[in-house]
């Protein structure tokens, strides 16, 4: 019961949640450019209107199409169920760990990545293409970061990560955890297509990758990507500010510490998106065939915080 | 109820392969008859074979009586032992699984080679394969092994080889011919090291010295540099079997072009008589590793996993792509069974056994999805008459079926939760992820590292999957034949459906199956199953560690499934009143999209081949003729070509020094009597010199 009444709270959290902070990083990047920008609370209303109007699906796109949007809802919603947000224990921390949870956002870029094919559109297949080139070569560095966090705490489940962090060997300067973080920072921008990666302010077709994937989606089914994307970058931020700064998480379930550990998780991710904004206004968009040196740069990251974990023993 | 031993079973299988292959022959010129008696009998058969196979794995009180002679050998010092162990049963359960469902797809695929091919051939080879593989498994001595293993390599060609009027088929038939003797070359010279020194410790060289039993005995007994020897002959001897880089070339040219329900067993069960004879020698036979034997079967199978996914991407032959595949994911089973020996150098037996079990499942799991996608790809052929990705498309709406069963082997060969495939590599990260706390040395390293390029595994074969499931068969159809083809008849479907529930199964219920490992890993480990492996009353999938990772691919779905009210209370309460038009896709305002407007394979994989572009070395080529300027062109031929690095660099300067050298010894062949009588005056006296 408890299990059921921790599932449902945790998914209003990111559903709740994940369009506030995609209209935070919004807000604060149009400020840091000296526009006034959208309100904050932006996204809400862009859902709701997309959620009340008509469809118009393509005579070419199959049942593929139609699944696609709650595939992509569901994993990335399943994944987010995997991730501790304010309280150590994730409720679905014993049916998967961060395994698990790359797996589970994997098979939502797969649906993803297939549904830009199936209307037979140039673009969609376009943005497919790219997506999934992106995303393989991100991989590699996202796992090996991960593995160094789980090696230290010896085991790959996140609660249990988030736990071993909190010990008092815990070291927040660890060479090992800078590395990874910043490892994670890179693939975190690739994955949630921010601008070094891709733009998500544009609509040009030949630079764009994600909104190219999901150019014939309209509607409800558009709501419902926009609304996992946001979910997706959530949960990822989540990932690297839990991890490496567990600061202020619950470990007992009292309203008190989750109210209290709530704004310390706002607070953490603002800071994140405030760093990822700054990333995004003082940098220009890589060419594509540029982007796998950043990531391979993640990767050699990664790489160094696995060695210095076997050096600094 | 009837007491049926394993053996009982085993031997009623063995004799419905015959017995299907004898009767398709005796029935070669009515091909409905020939099909129905062939694969009628390896469908009997498989089912007695997954009996056999259950009754010896659960171990029941007949399991021990599981040794018995074939029939007495006219041959002296050759028996035709069998012997029906754990990891042969284990073995025999992946290849009557699939037998059952590729015997019941053949019934409907068989149909399109009548009046074109001979139907009843095509059993009685199929019936051949299946017996000499059943039997590979289950050989108890090195001699009667051979003869099966050779046995199994000629009806493999002449599968390979049945539609012989193409050359491309028949150079394929030929590189795998010669492939295959020199593995089996490989496999005479181990043997008879291990021959050798068990004569000497026996005493006699009878028999009993080639039996397995007389191996195992041997163990750690035998000198290092024997061992060692033995080990290298074997890795290479089976490793061509089982298509490990670079020994590999012959996989993906011989296995698209067998009929596809033979690709489907050659891809999914042939190969894996290399992981078995591997698992079979380097477990049971040699004794305690030397940590190099860990190190070096695990960075092959790294190896073979990144480029086989990364030759896969780039190929859009779909049969060519699936056997691309193959090569990846024997790397990922030799990832597991390379952490295994090293775990076993560094006496951690527990750790061991999860590293085996991660390679033994997921030679199951491959077996499983490969097969099927075999099936599919068949199934699109046969519709369509071609290969060729770039000439398919739309197929979803044609074949319905076949797609979703496509779709799911997609989801379960590209790791995704909650198939197979998933659980599979889920155990081959928990047991690289703990190998890191095994040993102090920098070898360790190696651990995390293989499993980064484990994820770049899985995530370029997610990529090649969205690529050969969008392509073939969502967008628009890109030909005729695309656009005309037909669902595949009820037993292909029923075929490929059987798989399916097998990926559902494996995947969902990994901690059921698991149970059958406990036999083997006391047979090969002596170690039972890892105690928490299975946690919250089967539920869970857990791994060796106090407080370790666990995962329950059955709670994610069933979660999801009380998630799916998320979607519909949106509905309810926002967009009840929306309404769904159909119109064109987008076009800019252009007049209108033609199929040749969709990205193609090759567009799609572009990205990868740019990325990864010093490992491929494209060749293209752009040929523009134009009337006026060259600016208003008005034809343009793209080319675009690549050649896989060991077959330019390494195979044919090989095979470009062998026919040099013979041609210099045709010198020798002068054709003169008196020549060769020197040759052989001379060969005696340099005999006798080096008997003195």
């Amino acid at each position: 019961m408890n299990t059921a009444l921790a599932i449902l709270l945790q998914t209003l959290l990111l559903l709740a949640l994940a369009p506030l902070i995609s209209g935070c990083i919004k807000t604060l990047k149009a400020k840091l450019q000296n526009r006034r920008g959208p309100r904050v609370w932006q996204p809400y209303l862009d859902l709701l209107k997309f959620l009340r109007k008509d469809m118009v699906i393509s005579e070419h796109a199959s049942w593929v199409f139609r699944v696609m949007p709650h595939a992509l809802l569901l994993s990335t919603l399943l994944a987010g169920l995997m991730m501790p947000l304010v309280s150590v224990s994730a409720p679905l921390s014993l049916f998967g760990g961060v395994l698990a949870f790359v797996g589970l956002l994997a098979l939502g870029r797969f649906f993803l990545a297939l549904g830009g094919l199936d209307p037979a559109s140039a673009f969609g297949g376009m943005g497919s293409s790219r997506e999934m080139a992106i995303a393989a070569i991100a991989e590699p560095a996202l796992m090996l970061a991960i593995f160094t966090v789980a090696i230290k705490a010896g085991s790959t489940n996140l609660s249990q990560m988030l736990l071993a962090a909190q010990a008092p060997t815990w070291q927040l300067l660890n060479p090992a955890h800078v590395l990874a973080f910043a490892a994670l920072f890179i693939v975190l921008l690739a994955e949630t297509g921010r601008i070094p990666v891709d733009n998500p302010a544009t609509h040009l077709e030949l630079t764009m990758i994600h909104e190219a994937m999901i150019l014939e989606y309209s509607g409800r089914y558009l709501a419902l990507i926009e609304w996992s994307a946001s979910v997706k970058q959530l949960v990822l931020m989540a990932l690297l500010v839990n991890l490496f700064f567990p600061l202020g998480i619950a470990t007992d379930l009292n309203a008190g510490a989750v109210g209290l550990s709530l704004l310390w998780f706002v607070a953490k991710l603002l800071v994140l998106s405030a760093l990822v904004v700054l990333v995004e206004t003082t940098n220009a968009k890589l060419r594509l065939f540029r982007v796998p040196d950043l990531l391979s740069a993640a990767f050699i990251l990664a790489t160094l915080a696995l060695l210095s974990t076997f050096l600094f023993q | 109820m009837v007491d049926l031993p394993p053996s009982t079973l085993l031997q009623c299988a063995l004799c419905a392969y015959m017995g299907g292959a004898l009767g398709s022959l005796a029935a070669l010129r009515r091909e409905h008859l020939a099909s129905l008696v062939g694969f009628g009998g390896a469908t009997v058969a498989s089912v007695c074979g997954i009996g056999a196979a259950l009754l010896a794995l659960t171990g029941g009180p007949a399991a021990g009586a599981t040794t018995f002679e074939l029939w007495p050998s006219v041959i002296p010092a050759l028996r035709l032992g069998v012997k029906l162990d754990p990891l042969g049963a284990f073995f025999v359960l992946i290849v009557s699984i699939l037998a059952l469902a590729l015997s019941v797809y053949s019934f409907g695929y068989a149909r399109g080679f009548y009046g074109r091919k001979n139907v009843g051939l095509l059993g009685a080879f199929y019936n051949a394969l299946l017996l000499a593989t059943t039997l590979v498994f289950v050989a108890s001595n090195a001699f009667f092994f051979l003869i099966v293993w050779e046995i199994m390599a000629l009806t493999a060609y002449c599968l390979v080889s049945f539609e012989h009027k193409e050359a491309e088929t028949r150079n394929a038939g030929v590189l795998f011919f010669i492939m295959s003797h020199l593995g089996t070359g490989c496999l005479i010279l181990g043997f008879l090291l291990l021959f050798q020194a068990a004569g000497q410790a026996l005493g006699s060289y009878g028999p009993d010295a080639y039996s397995f039993e007389s191996f195992r005995a041997l163990g750690s007994n035998l000198s290092p540099g024997r061992r060692d020897a033995a080990f290298l002959l074997f890795l290479v001897g089976f490793g061509v079997k089982a298509g490990i880089v670079p020994l590999h070339i012959w996989l993906p040219a011989a296995h698209p072009v067998a009929p596809s329900n033979a690709s489907a067993l050659l891809s999914g069960v042939m190969i894996k008589t290399g992981i078995y004879g591997l698992t079979r020698v380097l477990f049971d036979f040699l004794g305690t590793p030397p940590n190099w034997w860990g190190v070096t079967v695990l960075t092959i199978g790294t190896i073979s996993a990144v480029l086989g996914v990364l030759y896969a991407l780039m190929e859009h032959d779909l049969k060519r792509l699936l056997a691309y595949h193959s090569i990846e994911n024997i790397g990922i089973i030799l990832m597991g069974l390379g952490a295994a020996l090293m775990f076993l150098h560094t006496d951690h037996p527990v750790l061991a056994s999860l590293a085996l079990i991660a390679g033994l499942y997921h030679t199951i799991n491959h077996a499983i999805f490969k097969a099927l996608l075999f099936l599919g790809a068949g199934a699109v052929l046969h519709a369509t008459h071609t290969r060729n990705m770039e000439e398919m498309g739309g197929l979803i709406k044609r074949m319905p079926k076949t797609a979703f069963f496509f779709l799911m082997g997609a989801v379960a060969i590209s790791a995704l939760p909650p198939l197979n495939g998933f659980v599979s590599e889920w155990l081959t990260y928990q047991s690289l992820l703990q190998g890191f706390g095994t040993t102090d040395s920098l070898v360790k390293l190696m651990f995390p590292l293989s499993g980064a390029m484990l994820a770049l595994t899985g995530a370029l074969a997610a990529a090649c999957f969205v690529k050969a499931f969008g392509i073939t068969f969502l967008g628009q159809p890109r030909s005729e034949h695309a656009a005309q083809a037909r669902e595949a008849s009820p037993t292909m479907l029923l075929g490929m459906g059987l798989l399916t529930a097998a990926c559902v199964f494996l995947g969902l219920f990994p901690t059921v199956f698991l149970t059958l490992f406990g036999p083997l890993t006391q047979q090969l480990l002596g170690q039972p199953l890892p105690g928490r492996l299975i946690l919250g009353n089967g539920w869970v999938l857990g791994n060796t560690q106090e407080l370790g990772g666990t995962v329950s691919t059955l709670g994610i779905v069933l979660t999801g499934i009380c998630l799916l009210p998320v979607p519909l209370v949106l509905w309810l309460f926002f967009g009840r009143r929306t309404q769904v038009r159909i119109g064109p896709t987008w076009d800019c305002g252009l007049r209108g999209l033609t199929p040749h407007m969709q990205y193609s394979a090759t567009g799609f994989s572009k990205p990868l081949r740019m990325i990864f572009k010093a490992l491929f070395r494209p060749r293209r080529e752009v040929q523009r003729e134009y009337d006026y300027s060259p600016y208003f062109a008005t034809t343009l031929r793209f080319e675009s070509h690549i050649e896989e690095a060991f077959v330019t660099r390494l195979y044919r300067p090989l095979k470009r020094s062998i026919l040099l050298t013979s041609r210099r010894m045709r010198g020798l062949q002068a054709g003169s009597i008196q020549a060769y009588l020197i040759y052989i005056f001379v060969t005696l006296l340099l005999l006798l010199i080096f008997a003195l």
